[in-house]
């Protein structure tokens, strides 16, 4: 409903505003008229009409408007307001913009592409409310003042914008899986927002093939999400977890995307993701996963994608197809290499390849280093499990 | 069409201007005509001796140098006409860039140079 309401005001406020009083306008004409059919186009409709109004009045102060209207734009179009797939297309590539910062792209997705209050946004975030409200308003006066257009990008453009959204949408996920703070783990909320824009933007743009490989790789993590802690709500190593727990579902469904985006040309960083993530999903056991497979892959990621996470993520898998000895050797030169400084999965990989060679007095101190830089709960008492265990 | 100011940022060479390589100082002559060319238009532009020359001041204190000590240094500006962010982007984009790049700044309404 936004977003077919910002299109006629070309500004978030107004529309915002807009959409407030059609529910306002709602409650007093559905009390008195009972409710219609369809509730969604009723409220649709009369915020595009406030809006419309609204607009018009300050269409005296023309030269003061930031953001004109379009003429042809203004014109309500026939057909249902609740399907204008356009206009949520539109609305996200520009909350995701690349001239926005990070942070503001997240933030102004949740709040209006998905809805999300304000002080939810900021729950997910860490931060208050008022901290997460003046952000929001920083990113709606950047959207006005420099005119970021509401509009898709052109086909030429469209591959690297397609990227910023999918890494937003991938970015809302972990943090929903992966809560940095707190006792929660999983935030059901936020992945289930992620996968339903990941859905969404996977049915507006069938021709992305980044798309299908997010979406894939978002499912894979859904479905094995109840196996990812114990029922301590200690976290669970993917060796450890129980996969016939696992949701074959879902896992049949990324599978099917998978092949899908593969065979249709060469893979980009988030298909080859969702390819390792769906092999490991298939795999009888962690053992008996097919290790030399996942290697080539990670080959294909690292040249994609050259990121030291990744390098980190392939020497595991040298540890299955060389042996840990092999392994380390990789650890050992990320660690030299310094832009993994802080990053707790360096130090809790390397603990383990340092175990595996019977170097335990080493593996535990590797263990307490990931220790001191983890601020998650149930990842703290993994590592403070192993370190007793070991040590 | 909406306004925005184009910041040059290049590092400075010894002879600042006499150092500009001639198909570079060719690509800024023809920039307006490419700007036109892309649906966009150059309101004005103005080009700036090294920070070398420059002097600075703060509060009531005299200084040589520039406001800001950066390690690309503002080499010029110029104003373009254009249609929404993504229209300014790719005509800012066309800038000549030896070594450094370009900012993009919307304009608020307020009109201080001669309308050309």
């Amino acid at each position: 409903m936004l977003a077919a309401t910002v299109r006629v005001t070309r500004d978030l406020d107004t529309a915002e505003e807009s959409v407030q009083d059609a529910y306002v306008e709602a409650l007093r004409a559905w009390t008195r008229d009972g409710v219609p059919d369809r509730p969604g186009a009723w409220l649709t409709t009369v915020a595009r009409r406030k809006a419309l109004n609204a607009v018009r009045g300050r269409e005296t102060l023309k030269a003061k408007l930031p953001l004109l209207l379009e003429p042809e734009e203004a014109v309500v179009e026939a057909g249902d307001p609740e399907v204008i797939p356009d206009d949520r297309l539109r609305l996200v590539f520009t909350c995701c913009h690349p001239a926005l910062s990070r942070e503001a792209q997240v933030a102004l997705t949740l709040r209006l592409v998905c809805g999300v209050a304000t002080a939810d946004v900021a729950h997910a975030f860490l931060v208050s409310e008022s901290t997460m409200a003046a952000r929001l308003t920083r990113a709606k006066k950047k959207i006005a003042a420099a005119r970021i257009p509401y509009r898709v990008p052109s086909a030429e453009e469209l591959p690297a914008r397609v990227d910023v959204v999918l890494t937003v949408i991938h970015l809302l996920f972990a943090t929903g899986h992966t809560a940095h703070s707190g006792r929660d783990l999983v935030r059901d909320e936020l992945t289930g927002r992620a996968l339903d824009l990941a859905r969404m933007l996977r049915h507006l743009l069938p021709g992305e093939r980044e798309v299908g490989g997010l979406l894939a790789l978002l499912l894979v993590h859904q479905a094995r999400r109840a196996t990812r802690t114990d029922a301590a709500g200690r976290l669970l190593r993917l060796e450890d977890q129980d996969r016939s727990a696992w949701d074959r579902d879902l896992i049949a469904e990324a599978d099917r995307l998978v092949v899908a985006t593969l065979s249709a040309g060469p893979p980009g960083r988030f298909a080859v993701q969702a390819a390792i993530a769906a092999l490991h999903a298939q795999a009888p056991s962690y053992p008996e996963t097919d290790w030399p497979q996942i290697l080539t892959l990670y080959d294909v990621l690292a040249r994609l994608w050259p990121s030291p996470v990744v390098a980190l993520n392939r020497a595991v898998a040298v540890a299955f197809v060389a042996g840990p000895e092999a392994a380390l050797a990789e650890v050992e030169a990320l660690e030299r290499d310094g832009r993994l400084a802080g990053y707790r999965y360096l130090p809790s990989t390397k603990a383990d390849l340092l175990h595996r060679l019977g170097r335990d007095a080493e593996a535990v101190e590797a263990y307490r280093a990931a220790l001191a830089l983890s601020d998650n709960a149930a990842e703290q008492e993994f590592l403070a499990d192993r370190i007793e265990r070991i040590g | 069409m909406a306004r925005y100011a184009v910041l040059i940022f290049e590092q400075e060479t010894p002879n600042g201007v006499a150092d500009i390589p001639p198909e570079v100082m060719r690509a800024h002559l023809d920039l307006p005509d490419r700007i036109a060319a892309e649906g966009g238009r150059v309101v004005a532009g103005l080009a700036f001796e090294p920070t070398s020359t420059s002097t600075s001041i703060r509060g009531d204190l005299v200084t040589d140098g520039p406001f800001v000590e950066t390690k690309e240094a503002l080499g010029g500006v110029f104003l373009i006409e254009a249609r929404d962010l993504d229209h300014a982007l790719a005509l800012a984009a066309l800038t000549p860039i030896v070594n450094g790049g370009v900012e993009v700044r919307p304009l608020v309404d307020f009109q201080v140079v001669e309308p050309s």
